[in-house]
């Protein structure tokens, strides 16, 4: 019993080091996919329809978010680094030097389609009809006040906001920093409702060259100037009107007013349902499959639906992409092939199963365009 | 004197009516305590099975399919590769088709189409490759149903509510109702859960991948956690001296036992992939980060168990002449074993519930094929949990409790273990 026992033990710690060394032995045959939480649930979609049909193996697909994706994916060229990465905005030129510098240095970039961002509540509650200018005005961290000054917002109701509304405490449940919904959120919802103020559209246009101006506008409208030191700081060269504009109109408020509920779409839907005076930001994707619970509002009188995304005419939409290491290509099975279905006519066309999910189409031609960049393996310039 | 007994026992007395009462205030304090967490642990076990005792049935419709090569669009005698490609899709489509005849417009057809799975597309095209004779025969067959239609069958959808508001439409439910009227529709046991990868339709999804994922992980941490840690436990326990240093030792044991688990994830990123370049995604470092995370559990209970051992035992072994080695292996070791194993399966259910360190280190993915050894791409139970419960399609809330209730199982049949290997080494 006892000899059994030590014996035992010490297979066990064989087995324990011994496991270790096969680790390398073995390469990759696997396509892996990082990136977007909101491009996920489409690349899932085409991984499984592909490991299905064409003989390769599934690709494995994280859910890392854009820029954590990017980040992996730009790390270097070899089986440890992931093939394809996903992202819910178009590549930064940071992140397209941080990947040259590790000698990815061909990237092709695939554009998918387009996701609409929906600010949605509870059906039990009516319909809110909102413009950019009322999301800013609700949801910046500072707004105009009436001497032109940036103030707090003052706001605690919609009424507030603009008489129009109803006469409800804001609250608003939306995505965190980390996610891709947030940068498309602040970028078209809060910079489209703060161009529509006319101080700070003036600011927005200021060329980095104007710096008199630029400052001008900034003590016009109350902001220290150390923010424009600091942003040259951190930009390492002057910055430009646009600059100065995007860190006052893209921040949230934090109050409370602005609740970060996670990146789980679904739970926001769940606690929009139990709190019906309660907004909450998220992909068209998830309103579609839950439009029993919860309803989009109009902005700027448009509703979010399937034709106003696709067309343009909702102006919370944002593109979604994917980026291929193209030094892969060859060296990891079926790359090509996966990205070949995933742009396929019976994928992305507008019958295809990807608009089945969601995903806002790209126009015919628009499309045969991205095909023959797959074909060709296009390299990105940027 | 006798007095001064008299007023203390009257004292007493007077006393004790307050003393009992306190005593049964707090026994039923306690009644209440066990009730409230029973009641809890109640609604919490109703809510799940509620809620995921669905998903362990599957709806079937029973389509009429012609087979014919033309419509197959291959040669009759086509060969194995014709027949993989061979268009299953559309046989389906125009099958459907001809069983209603009325669906003229384009938008009725897609939604006539979103009846049957995406998978019966491929469940057809397995039948035809092992039977090629199928080919030119006209065949009943029962299909998948899609999620949706299912969760019409299963009498999830409430067919007066707007329309607007469900993802089953007035159409779909009228043809789903002529089916059923038709006898073409029944439910079986949804054996698919248990043998499928994930998959982005509910009706297909499946934890098979989930489960090995669950049992390669837990392999390799008992494999590196259990010798490491009774050895380092032993050690400690009877070997080491007593000295500032084993002290500083015991210390961050205690409180390596307290980090958060995430912590180990990113350490596991840094050392294991980044370093050491072992592949992402796979069970071998999912194993190694979880038996750091178990390791202070292990040793603080092993070390609990030997000390547990009475001296005696020892005493006479050494008495006898037996040597310090063969003390501690041949008699305390057996007699502390039960201690040990039920703290190590306690640690083991504990990583087992794990995701936070595994999201650092790519376990946290969609993967449809079961990983065949340690280095293939995997996951395990509580991921495949919360990668469900965040899908946008309403058919994974089922499986998202499905999937809990199997992830319980593992946890109990893991826990009986420990009662049953404490019991048998207690016997001897």
């Amino acid at each position: 019993m006892t000899r059994r026992m030590t014996g035992a033990l010490a297979l066990a710690a064989a087995a324990a080091a011994f496991l270790p060394g096969l680790a390398n032995a073995q390469g990759r045959d696997i396509i892996s996919i990082v990136g977007s939480s909101t491009v996920y649930p489409f690349a899932t979609v085409v991984a499984e329809r592909f490991g299905r049909s064409s003989g390769f193996k599934t690709p494995k697909i994280e859910s890392t978010g854009s820029g954590g994706g990017l980040k992996l994916f730009c790390k270097g060229v070899g089986t440890a680094t992931p093939d394809i990465t996903n992202a819910s905005r178009r590549i930064k030129k940071s992140e397209f030097d941080d990947c040259q510098n590790n000698g990815v240095k061909d990237v092709v970039e695939v554009l998918i389609g387009f996701d609409g961002i929906a600010f949605a509540n509870s059906r039990e509650a009516p319909l809110y009809e909102l413009s950019l200018k009322d999301i800013y005005l609700a949801l910046a961290k500072d707004v105009p006040g009436a001497d032109g000054k940036l103030i707090p917002n003052p706001y605690t109701t919609w009424k507030e906001v603009d008489s129009n509304l109803p006469d409800t405490r804001i609250e608003v449940l939306g995505p965190p920093p980390t996610s891709g919904t947030r940068d498309a959120f602040a970028e078209l919802a809060m910079g489209g409702g703060a161009e529509q103020i006319p101080a700070l559209h003036a600011l927005s246009k200021l060329g980095a060259d104007e710096v008199d101006a630029i400052k001008a506008a900034m003590a016009a409208l109350g902001v220290p100037e150390s923010l424009y030191d600091a942003l040259a700081q951190k930009k390492g060269k002057a910055p430009k009107g646009g600059d100065i504009f995007e860190t006052i109109a893209y921040s949230v408020r934090e109050d409370g007013a602005y609740i970060e509920a996670g990146e789980n779409d679904n739970l926001i839907v769940q606690k929009l349902e139990a709190n019906p005076s309660a907004l909450g930001i998220f992909g068209y994707s998830f309103l579609e499959e839950n439009a029993d619970k919860v309803q989009g509002s109009k902005i700027d009188g448009v509703a979010p639906d399937f034709d106003t995304i696709a067309d343009g005419d909702y102006p919370v939409s944002r593109p979604l992409y994917f980026y291929i290491k193209a030094a892969h290509v060859g060296r990891i099975p079926g790359i090509q092939e996966f990205a070949e279905e995933f742009v396929s006519e019976r994928a992305m066309g507008e019958d295809g199963y990807l608009p089945e999910r969601g995903l806002i189409p790209l126009e015919e031609e628009a499309l045969e365009e991205i095909q023959a960049a797959v074909k060709s393996l296009k390299p990105l310039q940027m | 004197m006798s007095n001064e007994t008299y007023k203390n026992t009257a004292l007493i007395q007077a006393s004790l009516k307050k003393r009992y009462a306190r005593e049964k205030r707090f026994q039923w304090m306690g009644r209440f305590a066990v009730f409230l967490g029973f009641l809890f642990l109640f609604i919490l076990l109703f809510d799940i099975v509620g809620k995921g005792l669905p998903a362990f049935t599957q709806q079937y419709l029973l389509i009429d399919l012609d087979l014919s090569a033309d419509a197959l669009d291959v040669a009759p005698d086509a060969d194995a590769e014709a027949l993989s490609r061979a268009n299953y899709a559309g046989v389906i489509k125009s099958s459907l088709r001809d069983m209603f005849p009325e669906v003229k417009s384009r938008s009725d057809k897609r939604m006539l189409y979103r009846l049957v799975s995406v998978g019966a597309e491929y469940e057809l095209r397995d039948r035809v490759m092992a039977d090629p004779a199928l080919v030119g025969t006209r065949q009943s067959l029962w299909l998948l149903a899609h999620s949706e239609a299912a969760s019409y069958l299963k009498g999830q959808v409430d067919p007066n509510s707007p329309e607007a508001e469900r993802r089953v439409k007035d159409a779909q439910i009228t043809w789903l109702d002529q089916l059923h009227a038709d006898e073409r529709t029944k439910s079986g046991f949804n054996t698919q859960f248990f043998t499928a990868g994930d998959s982005r339709e509910p009706e297909l999804a499946g934890i098979r991948v989930a489960l090995y994922g669950s049992f390669l992980t837990l392999a390799v941490t008992f494999l590196l956690a259990f010798p490491i840690g009774v050895c380092a436990a032993v050690y400690l326990e009877e070997f080491a001296p007593t000295n500032r240093l084993t002290d500083l030792i015991e210390i961050n044991i205690n409180n390596l036992a307290a980090v958060p688990s995430i912590v180990f994830g990113l350490l596991g990123l840094a050392v294991f992939i980044n370093f050491f370049e072992f592949p992402r995604s796979a069970p071998l470092v999912g194993g190694i980060v979880l038996a750091l995370m178990t390791l202070p559990t292990i040793i603080i209970t092993s070390r609990a168990a030997i000390q547990s051992v009475s001296p005696s035992i020892r005493e006479a072994a050494l008495g006898v002449g037996a040597s310090k080695l063969q003390a501690v292996f041949h008699h305390v070791l057996p007699v502390a074993m039960p201690g040990i194993l039920t703290g190590s399966i306690i640690g083991m259910a504990q990583a087992l519930g794990e995701t936070a360190p595994l999201l650092m280190i790519g376990m946290v993915a969609f993967i449809m094929d079961a990983p065949a050894g340690v280095t293939d791409p995997a996951t395990v139970l509580p991921v495949q949990v919360f990668l469900w419960a965040d899908s946008p399609e309403r058919g994974f809330t089922e499986k998202t409790s499905a999937a809990i209730m199997v992830l319980m199982g593992f946890l109990i049949m893991m826990n009986a273990l420990a009662i049953y290997l404490r019991k048998r080494f207690e016997l001897k």
